[in-house]
């Protein structure tokens, strides 16, 4: 009798589960789902001001050790020889939908007036860090450059790989435009070390982990996302269905 | 199509059997819609919650929180078994579409009823237990009767017992909110529009910590309820649900 329950329990519980994993590999049904992101950005853009700020901490807040994760040493020979340089050879570009595309070296790019903020990092994961950054606000990088009207993205093209594939991430104007949305090349009072992105990373303080891009090369201004890469605008959105926007 | 007038003919009335029960109309259409969408929506929270867990299976308090910091719950591996967890293999980034997605399923009904049941007065009339149902010696009374299986007969059994009143408001109006607004003070996009999210929690890993609390007790109930209707009839109980119509049992007799 007891057999007999259990064989149903787990029956059961087997049928609403393998219903789940069909439900979840139908490209029907994760339309559907993928439609809540949509849903989601738009909602949270309606109740933010655009530019609500990332709460800020102070430096009792700050977490002992930050964390690191996805690619912690890039291991190209291309940026293993800039490292061994402490990248005094690293020049960032900036090109795409902009008037005037510029290619800035390293130490340019530290000297040029620069925002200091202590902000929470949030893993998709679920875990969060908290760390003090210096960059410089990609509006001003981009005002510079002399960004385009037909510019609807800004993608962040990076060193690292992950098996034959570049890691890229890609925010909208909204982010980009944001004062806390920077070009950081310190953390907690040091140049970045390479573990978290030496020696240019992404902040944008409103979106998950996987937006900051690290070992940052090239900013590139684009009206539409189809024709990088996997054209899902980030390595991780192309390669796991990642939500391009990653606000919660 | 025939367009021939209906004639009323007399028709001899057969009087039926007497019911061996009262039949009450104990739940609206809402009720029971609302019932049916959140068994699905909160199960596929739950499940593919416990594979997002997975992904850190630590919690910490404060604001912060990570490998090299103190968790006050931490575990090895991915605690959580594939046949809990949806999809049952691992895959954040799909439990993450799902939740999210029924995220808006479990919120926006949640909402409506939550506005709707006070402005039309079902959460005073039939939810909130009144003065004297929260007596101790009541209360008591209701557990000593739980715990005797003796459930109530009668037009007792078409109101909510005290139990069941607590219950159903906590759940409704503390453990589900709870749920939401936890979860929404995790987004970093929701913390910097409504930055009182990260005070009324004390931080976003406080915040994350009292949602995977808020899931554990939710899963509680749930486990409590399906054994209550069980206990008290799962036929009438879950055909009440379906119908609205509740076959009430007779009274007692001889009852004090």
């Amino acid at each position: 009798m007891i057999d007999r329950r259990r064989f149903i329990a787990t029956g059961a519980s087997g049928l609403l589960l393998s219903g789940c994993d069909r439900l979840n590999n139908s490209p029907e049904f994760r339309g559907v789902l993928r439609s809540a992101e949509k849903l989601t950005m738009a909602s949270q853009r309606l109740i933010s001001p655009r530019d609500a700020l990332a709460r800020e901490y102070s430096e009792a807040d700050l977490s002992p050790i930050f964390r690191s994760n996805g690619t912690r040493v890039p291991g190209t020979p291309e940026y293993t020889q800039h490292a061994a340089e402490q990248f005094a050879n690293w020049w960032l570009q900036v090109d795409g939908l902009v008037a005037r595309p510029l290619s800035i070296p390293l130490a340019t790019l530290r000297t040029l007036p620069h925002k200091t903020q202590i902000t929470r990092h949030d893993c998709v994961e679920g875990w969060s860090a908290i760390g003090k950054w210096h960059g410089v606000q990609l509006w001003r990088i981009l005002e510079h450059a002399g960004l385009s009207t037909r510019a609807k993205y800004i993608v962040f093209h990076c060193a690292d790989r992950f098996g034959d594939k570049p890691y890229y991430e890609s925010i909208d104007l909204v982010d980009a435009l944001h004062p806390q949305t920077l070009i950081a090349w310190g953390l907690n009072g040091h140049f970045l070390p390479i573990p978290n992105g030496a020696p240019l990373r992404l902040r944008v303080e409103r979106q998950l982990g996987y937006k900051q891009a690290k070992y940052i090369q090239r900013i590139e201004a684009v009206d539409s996302l189809a024709g990088i890469q996997g054209g899902k605008g980030g390595y991780w959105e192309d390669n796991v269905d990642y939500e391009w926007y990653a606000g919660i | 199509m025939d367009d021939e007038p209906v004639i009323d003919e007399p028709i001899e009335e057969v009087p039926p059997p007497p019911p061996p029960r009262r039949i009450a109309y104990r739940h609206r259409l809402p009720t029971r819609l609302w019932h049916w969408l959140n068994a699905i929506t909160v199960f596929v929270m739950l499940m593919s919650g416990m594979m997002i867990f997975n992904a850190h299976p630590h919690l910490y308090w404060g604001q912060y929180g990570a490998n090299f910091d103190h968790p006050w719950l931490s575990f090895h591996g991915r605690p959580m078994p594939g046949w809990a967890t949806i999809p049952s293999t691992y895959n954040l980034a799909a439990a993450r579409r799902w939740h999210l997605a029924f995220a808006w399923l479990l919120t926006v009904p949640l909402l409506l009823f939550l506005i709707t049941s006070v402005l039309n007065r079902h959460a005073h009339r039939d939810l909130a237990p009144t003065r004297d149902e929260v007596k101790p010696s009541h209360i008591w009374h209701d557990i000593q009767e739980h715990a005797r299986l003796r459930f109530p007969t009668g037009d007792a059994a078409l109101r909510y017992n005290v139990l069941q009143k607590l219950s159903y408001v906590g759940v409704i109006f503390a453990l589900l909110p709870l749920m939401v607004l936890t979860g929404l003070a995790m987004s970093p996009a929701m913390d910097a529009a409504w930055p009182w999210l990260l005070d009324l929690f004390g931080g976003r890993q406080s915040a994350r910590s009292i949602h995977f609390i808020c899931a554990a007790l939710l899963l509680g109930f749930i486990l409590v309820h399906l054994t209550m209707v069980l206990l008290a009839g799962p036929i009438n109980e879950i055909g009440s649900m379906i119908t609205g119509r509740f076959s009430v049992p007779p009274e007692r007799s001889g009852d004090g």
